[in-house]
């Protein structure tokens, strides 16, 4: 659904760095796609293709780095890791939970020319 | 698409109706300051005094096989920070004219465009609010909020399942906007998509409606842990449903343990004394320090 979004974002950020670091097809794009992000990687990747068609990133091989889901438990004091944002903390079950990471949804590197 | 700055915007449309044309002064000065980099000319060439050589381009900017210099970019750029962008500077027009902006989200039929007929005949008096409404297609939500007299934006978004910080700042452009009023932004029915889109609202407001069952906010979590505040709307249908109230809200609760639910019914109109107070409070930290709150005084 907003994958077709975000991919459009994705192309929106290419070609404002084709004009700002002089280049003009992209080879490999590699991402980060946390699991907390909302972001479906596998229609994320189907929107890609159809998304880059015709533009500098056609063909370009995607790349997904996918980071864990980690949380801090208030009543442990300490950092866990969680699958879902409902998830319960595996170590006393408390949903006292503040979501620290898995929500990365970021571009980390390009390979061009 | 348009006109001012170029913007392809697909198949978006913003319409505002035939509102009156209030001589605000500000509606309609369309300042664009974030720049659409829609030019597609790339300068290829030798020595861009970046340092980088540029090897092997054709006429058309194909690489020439066997000529061709890969490297790499460290981008670690967020992929949403246009939007982020666009919803800054609204952000930024709400606090300087301290206006409270929430953004409704919810499945379609929840109820969203009753409620807010509702609630704006509960608070037109004192607050002056708009409404910037958001579907795929039609204009019958924004007729609906006209016909309470507020001043209401349609856009239709075609295909796109949310509205994004780009839309609203146009729709913005087109609203007799008042210094301490309330600005209601009622997005496209959809659990899903609109959780990641910053409008550059104060809070986002989840509806959910009683029939809708009281699982939902584990099945949409990105939503319900969006969102500030919830509205368990339809409780008037209770007596006929199996509804459970408490694992509903329970449910909230593990996605986002610090929600603040209400009950309402937007027809029988329980609990819409409490969630006006919501938004009366709401407004109030938005006036804090602004001088359309000392005004009001
Ligand atoms: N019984 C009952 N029906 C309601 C209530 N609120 C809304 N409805 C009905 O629910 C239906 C959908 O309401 P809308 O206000 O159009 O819902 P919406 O969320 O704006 O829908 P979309 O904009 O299409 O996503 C309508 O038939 C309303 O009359 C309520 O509190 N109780
Ligand atoms: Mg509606
Ligand atoms: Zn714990």
């Amino acid at each position: 659904m907003h994958e077709m979004s975000i991919c459009e974002s994705i192309l929106g950020l290419l070609q404002e760095q084709a004009q700002a670091q002089n280049f003009s097809k992209v080879e490999r794009i590699c991402l980060e796609i946390g699991p907390l992000s909302g972001v479906e990687v596998e229609a994320l990747k189907f929107g890609f293709d159809v998304v880059m068609r015709g533009t500098l990133a056609e063909g370009a091989r995607l790349d997904i780095i996918e980071p864990e889901g980690t949380a801090w438990c208030m009543p442990c004091g300490q950092t866990v890791k969680i699958e879902q944002r409902f998830d319960a903390c595996p170590e006393c079950g408390s949903h006292q939970l503040q979501v620290t990471g898995g929500g990365e949804l970021r571009v980390k590197e390009l390979e061009v020319n | 698409m348009c006109t001012v700055c170029g913007c392809g915007e697909g198949e978006v449309r913003i319409h505002g109706g035939d509102h009156h044309h209030h001589d605000t002064g500000h509606g309609h000065d369309h300042h664009h300051e974030h720049g659409h980099s829609h030019h597609h000319h790339h300068d290829h060439g030798h020595g861009h005094g970046d340092g980088a050589q540029h090897y092997g381009e054709g006429p058309a900017g194909v690489s020439v096989p066997g000529m061709s210099q890969t490297r790499l970019i460290q981008l670690e750029q967020d992929i949403l920070s246009k939007n982020n962008a666009y919803a800054a500077e609204n952000r930024q027009l709400f606090a300087e004219r301290g206006i409270l902006a929430l953004n409704l989200v919810s499945s379609p039929g929840s109820g969203k465009t009753t409620l807010l007929v509702k609630t704006i005949e509960m608070l037109a008096e004192r607050f002056k609010p708009c409404v910037i409404e958001g579907d795929q297609q039609t204009s019958a939500d924004a007729d609906r909020i006209r016909a309470t007299e507020a001043p209401a934006v349609q856009v239709n978004t075609g295909k796109g399942c949310h509205l994004d910080g780009h839309m609203v700042g146009h729709a913005l452009e087109q609203l007799p906007l008042v210094d301490g009023g309330i600005l209601f932004i009622e997005n496209v029915g959809n659990l899903v998509c609109p959780a990641a889109f910053d409008l550059g609202e104060a809070h986002k407001v989840a509806i959910l409606s009683v029939t809708e069952g009281e699982d939902k906010p584990l099945k949409y979590p990105d939503m319900f842990a969006a969102s500030d505040l919830v509205l368990l709307n339809k409780t008037d249908l209770l007596p006929h449903l199996d509804f459970d109230m408490d694992v509903a809200i329970a449910n909230a609760r593990k996605v986002n343990p610090q929600v603040k639910v209400l009950r309402v019914s937007a027809r029988s109109g329980e609990g819409m004394e409490a969630w006006c107070a919501w938004i009366e409070a709401a407004r109030a930290m938005q006036l804090a320090g602004h001088p359309a709150g000392e005004a009001a005084q």
